[in-house]
């Protein structure tokens, strides 16, 4: 078998010049995804007969919640991949995804308090599912903190790969949460098996809605990527050459 | 599919709910914005940075005085 591809793969310069031409076209679908599911989520969508127009927070609080614990798994995959392989690659998408999961789960409670007020009558409870998004923030900023705090970028880059995939039991205690404790949060919306909660005519929005988060988070990743790719690389000649193109 | 409000402060208002509702998605399009541009800025600092380098490098080997002495033998 060519393996020629998975080698490739761990360019850091491969890597750069390849999404140096998908990045206009990600961001460009996942803006017009987003412009089109806000719109349509907060305007045209029906009201919700029992919680009224609060419901319009679910089309930002659910594609983020879906994120942060999407990038979480992304976050690990690529530190274990770093940890076997070695790949610096890897690595620097590891560190790359630590602060966009970190910001994103941040907006999932956020978006949650200010949906509890005017649905719960309260900001905040102590609940599983709420509890177990609090602590995939603290993994999230653990490991942006673990970062700094090692001289070695390898140590630090190990240390952060093994938290990263320890962290992730928490993945499925948050999915499983609503299930497996009584929670006053609602059970989950929609349902790739069975049927959804949701009327198609809100659903519509929410999909597009998650589909332009998917889009926006690849593209976050990739740029924040090849911002660590140039100043991991600076030595080479050919960042030397990106450098000496680019005008100030 | 029609538009749900009659008046755009309806739309503002929504029955009560819109500060809850328009606080959410400002704050959720601010973070968004920070983590986009964050990288743009972090990147133009490095280049920026890089072509100081680059420059005192260049005049470093341009100063330097040519050993004429060394061509001569």
């Amino acid at each position: 078998m060519d393996w020629q591809w998975f080698h490739r793969l761990g360019s850091p310069r491969w890597f750069y010049e390849k999404t140096s031409r998908w990045m206009p076209w990600i961001v460009s679908c996942a803006l017009l995804l987003l412009i089109v599911g806000a719109v349509w989520g907060l305007g045209f969508a029906p009201m919700d007969s029992k919680q009224g127009n609060s419901y319009r927070i679910i089309y930002i609080h659910v594609p983020a919640a879906f994120l942060a614990l999407a990038g979480y798994y992304v976050m690990a995959i690529a530190g274990a991949v770093g940890l076997i392989w070695q790949m610096k690659l890897s690595y620097l998408v590891m560190r790359a995804a630590a602060p966009i999961g970190a910001v994103l789960t941040f907006l999932a409670l956020l978006t949650g308090a200010l949906w509890g007020k005017p649905t719960w009558g309260t900001w905040w409870v102590w609940d599983a599912r709420i509890t177990s998004m609090l602590i995939l923030l603290f993994l999230y900023l653990g490991i942006i903190a673990l970062q700094g705090a090692y001289q070695r970028q390898q140590t630090a880059n190990k240390a952060c790969a093994i938290l990263a995939l320890v962290g992730t039991i928490n993945i499925p205690i948050i999915y499983k949460s609503v299930d497996w404790w009584f929670s006053l949060h609602q059970p989950a919306t929609l349902k790739l098996v069975g049927q959804s909660s949701i009327d198609p005519s809100m659903a519509y929005p929410l999909l597009i809605m998650i589909a332009g988060f998917y889009g926006l988070y690849s593209w976050l990743v990739m740029h924040w990527t090849r911002s660590s790719i140039l100043e991991a690389e600076s030595k080479t000649r050919w960042v030397q050459e990106i450098v000496a193109k680019k005008g100030t | 599919m029609f538009f749900q409000f009659d008046t755009l402060m309806d739309f503002l208002y929504m029955g009560g709910h819109g500060i809850y509702v328009w606080p959410s998605y400002a704050v959720t399009l601010a973070a968004l914005l920070l983590l986009a541009f964050s990288p743009t800025i972090q990147q133009r600092r490095f280049i920026i940075q890089q072509k100081r380098q680059q420059r005192i490098e260049q005049g470093v080997k341009q100063k330097r005085p040519e050993p004429e002495h060394m061509n001569k033998t």
